[in-house]
């Protein structure tokens, strides 16, 4: 079964010059194993193709269940520099949570 | 156990004004810190101060205090922020004139200097301290004659200090957001300089707590499961001395307060969790451990630090050269064919006048098509209305002078349908940018100056 991220977890984002941070909650500990699995940096690079122009790293905080991704030059300079009507990757947060992952049939941990 | 609330009462300049004052009515309360500072903020301040030596400080917080000023004394809430900016002392002398005009005596203010590195910069350089971009690796020293400001994150132990002295309100330029919420834990329960376990957890603490309603219901993924976002309640933490703590809000307030509003918080704007890096500690944000405890209650436990590093954080800002951006709605049928349209007139145009922008330089965004997340979003093929949204930047301020100028047409010589364009011609603006840098600790923290006077 296909299901966005958004119906699972849940999200935050924000700037760090001219990366953005997009950190991902999972609602459930077998959540988190999933996300774990399947959203892996090389994913979230290829999610956000338009966005990031650099490497998309990960880090993991098993004890609030988030995977915390720093997605590199990706707000066109960042700051007072960028163009961009997002400079500071408020939105990104919303963006990863569209993306679609593989979850077990009848996966419990979902919500609709 | 001894227990102290500590609340945030303002995230960033231009957070709702009445937040502090709902915060100091709403319930108990023993600490409010406030926040005025972005990045660049100081630079603004230092152009004010340029004109005006009375000036150079967050001038909201004067209107808080006007308002509160009686209140705050006659319960003995204390009043932590970095609104002092680059004139902390010019801060303290208005506050004095307000507790003047409005009878109020006995009051302590303290200052909190040292951290405005600007007159030093010469010096420091000349001396060897590189002072590198930590984003690109490159050196200061080619760039001074364009710095605008320069100043060390300090940490919480003037501020402490400060507190030690009586301070009812202690007035800061440059600070870690952290450091207003750990300061006075660090008073209150007499913690050690080494006590990392308790100084990250106090750190941690402000992290949670200092952006405002961002922990408490505000920017929530699942928004519409929060109640009365209208009147959502800033965030308190009570403290313990034995570094657990429950981050809360006032009762009769909107929002909420769950294990999922604080973990997003946690996430925000975070790097490295497993070293979160502050003058006072490292703090290991993969060692909290979050649980409800009740309505509107998270408690938070587990927290480890390792030692501080002997580096401080250096914000600085330099002039960068100018932008602008305008903006014109097309509504109507074929909306963004329209749009379309427009933003390839305006190249167009300006690239037959010889005004040309690398295509890093210029932007170009259809609002509503979902330009914020390029090719995350599906583009519907038609859309009732769109709004075209057109930047450029350049060293130079005339080619963006240039730009601002080709917008206006399009209202007569574009597509059917333009409107939305108002406020006159995009200006060049400054562009304020903005240069992280380290430097070693003793250089900034042998020269911090706290004083604290009573009117």
């Amino acid at each position: 079964m296909r299901v966005k991220l958004e119906t699972i977890a849940h999200a935050r984002s924000g700037d760090k010059g001219d990366a953005s941070n997009v950190g991902l909650i999972a609602q459930s500990p077998e959540i988190y194993e999933v996300l774990r699995a399947q959203v892996t940096a090389e994913r979230v690079k290829e999610h956000f193709r338009e966005v990031c122009r650099g490497p998309v790293q990960r880090y993991e905080l098993p004890n609030i269940l988030a995977l915390n991704f720093i997605l590199h030059d990706s707000l066109g300079g960042g700051g007072t520099e960028s163009l961009k009507n997002d400079a500071q990757g408020k939105t990104h947060a919303q963006g990863l949570l569209q993306m679609e992952i593989d979850v077990p049939e009848g996966f419990a941990g979902g919500q609709t | 156990m001894k227990t102290i609330r500590i609340g945030n009462g303002q995230g960033f300049w231009g957070d709702n004004v009445d937040a502090p004052v709902e915060l100091l009515r709403g319930g108990p309360i023993d600490y409010i810190g406030m926040d005025y500072l972005a990045e660049v903020t100081l630079s603004i301040m230092m152009r004010q101060k340029l004109r005006n030596p009375k000036l150079g400080y967050a001038t909201d917080f004067i209107g808080f205090i006007r308002r509160v000023l009686p209140e705050i004394k006659e319960r003995n809430v204390r009043v932590l922020t970095n609104a002092g900016g680059l004139n902390p002392r010019a801060c303290r002398n208005r506050i004095f004139e307000v507790a003047r005009e409005l009878g109020v005596t006995g009051l302590r203010v303290g200052v909190v200097e040292g951290d405005d590195l600007l007159p030093r910069l010469k010096d420091l350089t000349a001396a060897g301290h590189a002072l590198k971009n930590m984003d690109t690796g490159e050196p200061l020293a080619p760039h001074l004659d364009k710095v605008m400001s320069a100043n060390a994150y300090l940490g919480a132990r003037p501020v402490v200090e400060a507190l030690k002295a009586g301070a009812h309100i202690v007035l800061c330029g440059r600070i870690t957001d952290t450091a207003l919420a750990l300061a006075p834990m660090i008073h209150e329960f007499g913690w050690g300089p080494a006590d990392w376990d308790l100084l990250a957890a106090g750190t941690i603490a402000g992290h949670i707590i200092e952006c405002g309603a961002q922990c408490t219901g505000g920017n929530f993924s699942r928004f519409w499961e929060v109640p009365d976002l209208w009147n959502v309640g800033y965030p308190v933490v009570e403290a313990g001395e034995d570094g657990r703590f429950t981050v809360t809000k006032h009762e009769g307030t909107g929002g909420m307060v769950t294990v999922d509003t604080v973990a997003e918080q946690l996430v925000y704007e975070m790097s490295d969790p497993t070293g979160y890096i502050t003058p006072d500690v490292t703090a290991d944000f993969t060692s909290i451990r979050l649980k409800q405890d009740g309505k509107d209650r998270v408690e938070v436990s587990g927290i480890q630090g390792r030692a501080n590093t002997p580096f401080l954080k250096i914000s600085a800002s330099y002039l960068a050269g100018y932008k602008a951006s305008g903006q014109i709605t097309l509504s109507g049928p074929r909306a963004i064919e329209k749009a379309k349209l427009a933003a390839e007139i305006v190249w167009k145009r300006l690239e037959r006048a010889g005004v040309t922008f690398a295509p890093e330089d210029r932007e170009t965004e259809l609002m509503g098509t979902g330009a914020c997340l390029p090719g995350i979003l599906p583009v519907p093929d038609d859309l009732p209305e769109v709004v075209l949204r057109l930047g450029v930047r350049s060293p130079e301020s005339a080619p963006v002078e240039r730009f601002g100028k080709e917008i206006a047409p399009l209202v007569t010589a574009g597509p059917p349908g333009v409107t939305g364009f108002a406020g006159g011609r995009p200006k060049p603006q400054e562009i304020v940018a903005y240069w992280p840098a380290l430097l070693a600790r003793e250089e900034v923290e042998s020269r911090i100056e706290v004083t604290v006077e009573e009117v």
